[in-house]
């Protein structure tokens, strides 16, 4: 798949210019990590065709989305994309079996009861999406967008307003899907684990420019920090004792204690994304 | 009591609202989805236009309706030569004039209706490969019931209940565009006040009637979505 895309947009600190050229294998799982207002959605939306670009090429397999200098741009309908909605955008008035039909060029019984099992909703099918909870309603959207066999499964941070637990659920469930139906996936997000498990690229997306790319495990960790563990987390508290600091890191749901000293808790505030490393005895703390 | 001309002005009455509601649901539609979903540098004007019979006094309307459908008027004389009569005092007539004072009361539920829908419904039929047809039917159309019913049922009522406009462009000719409202004001005038009573009565049950009907379904409407 190959995605180059010139834009520009209005972000709430003035104008900038979106431009990406990204060139993804077909079947990876890609991220676009970055702050909000960055253009991420954008991207997505210019995948799907949903919003235009200035300039650019996009190119699906064999067959090409976009085409600024030869005219081409496909309406939504035409294009294979499969787009999971931040809000989910259930159809209030059609059912859980419903809406993923309605995705279906024809409808296919056993390719719903396959996709309602895949995504544990098989008791849920006759139910409206206004009866269900966030994970069931981001399930039925995933089920749905996928529903159409796409050529591309588009995520804008499908995941970002669920609690922990339903979230990793969620996630293996993409894996799963992923795996399964063997698409080209991007994802939105902001959470680094969610990064880390579940894609094979990342790309860090900053007003509007990709500053950097790579495997996860190379974009977020630097080169000189070569621990024999790693943990990504979010800092929860810092305190000082003494000569050193305590900072509390979020890891999951452990919180785990690491000791900085002065000139490396300077750097580090509450709230902070980390990663924690361990090089044989002790555990030290870098920001990501 | 229920003598034939009575019960011609109520049937008449509620003839007009039916047929004018039915034209302005299919005419206001599109108008609406225009409004809602596509900006255009002309929307102002049209959008003023749309609202105009809300503001303008009935007689005004009834008299530029007069003026354009009279035979000496443009409109009035195509439609003559076409037709081979013109459309003033004649039951057509009055649809056309109910169509147009109700205009807003059908337009503007709709259009408000149509931009309660969350974009990203629509956006997510279009990447479900659904055409613009297929998404108004399917998506659009079913989650603004209540805004539709709101619309059929004030064109309804505002139709029964206008007065200006159909005394203005169709007289009062019995069985043809004497309608309810012209004939309580007829018979007070006459100090016919039982007959008055009994028109009014009937249009205040009928009506009454309908609007509870209405609004008992609306509920079911918005109670199934908030289920």
């Amino acid at each position: 798949m190959i995605l180059k895309l010139e834009k520009r947009l209005k972000g709430s600190e003035g104008e900038f210019l979106l431009n990406v050229d990204m060139d993804i294998p077909e079947g990876s799982f890609v991220t676009i990590f970055g702050r909000s207002g960055a253009g991420k959605t954008t991207i997505l939306r210019m995948i799907a065709g949903l919003e235009k670009p200035d300039r650019g090429f996009i190119k699906v397999g064999n067959s090409v989305y976009y085409d600024s200098s030869a005219g081409i741009d496909l309406p939504p309908q035409k294009r294979k994309v499969g787009f999971v909605f931040q809000d989910y955008a259930l159809f209030p008035n059609m059912t859980v079996a419903e809406n993923i039909l309605f995705g279906m060029e024809k409808p296919d019984r056993g390719f719903l009861d396959y996709l309602l099992e895949l995504t544990g909703l098989e008791k849920l099918a006759d139910r409206k999406p206004d009866t269900l909870s966030g994970g069931q309603k981001q399930r039925v959207a995933l089920a749905r967008a996928v529903a159409r066999k796409p050529e591309i499964l588009l995520l804008d941070e499908p995941l970002s307003a669920l609690d922990m637990e339903t979230r990793k659920m969620l996630q293996e469930e993409l894996q799963r899907i992923h795996r399964d139906m063997n698409l080209t996936t991007f994802l939105i997000s902001h959470d680094f684990s969610e990064v880390f498990r579940l894609s094979d690229t990342v790309y860090v997306l900053d007003r509007g420019s990709i500053v950097k790319q790579g495997r996860p495990e190379d974009v977020f960790v630097q080169e000189r920090l070569s621990g024999k563990v790693k943990f990504s987390g979010e800092i929860v508290d810092i305190k000082r004792e003494d000569v050193v600091y305590i900072v509390s890191v979020l890891i999951g749901n452990r919180i785990i204690k690491v000791v900085a000293d002065p000139a490396e808790a300077e750097d580090l505030s509450i709230g902070d994304r980390v990663v924690v490393a361990s090089k044989a005895f002790n555990p030290f703390i870098i920001r990501v | 009591m229920f003598d034939q001309q009575f019960v011609e002005t109520i049937f008449l009455t509620f003839r007009l609202a039916f047929i004018t509601t039915v034209i302005l649901f299919f005419a206001g539609l599109p108008v609406a989805y225009f409004l809602a979903y596509k900006d255009f540098r002309f929307k102002p004007v049209v959008e003023t236009v749309v609202s105009l019979p809300l503001v303008l006094p009935p007689t005004v309307l009834g008299f530029y309706l007069i003026v354009l459908l009279s035979p000496e008027g443009f409109l009035g004389g195509l439609i003559e030569k076409i037709s081979g009569h013109s459309l003033l005092f004649t039951f057509e007539g009055l649809v056309l004039g109910s169509v147009v004072y109700s205009f807003p009361f059908m337009v503007h539920p709709l259009q408000s209706g149509f931009s309660s829908i969350p974009p990203s419904l629509i956006e997510a039929s279009y990447t479900l490969g659904k055409s613009r047809i297929e998404t108004l039917l399917k998506v659009i159309l079913p989650n603004m019931k209540p805004s539709i019913l709101t619309g059929i049922v004030l064109t309804f009522a505002h139709t029964i209940g206008e007065f200006g406009v159909v005394l203005m462009i169709g007289g009062s000719i019995p069985g043809e565009t004497k309608v309810a409202s012209i004939a309580i004001y007829e018979e007070v005038e006459a100090l016919n006040y039982d007959r008055a009573n009994l028109y009014a009565l009937v249009l205040f049950l009928i009506t009454a009637f309908i609007l509870i009907v209405v609004y008992t379904v609306n509920r079911r409407f918005t109670r199934a979505q908030n289920l």
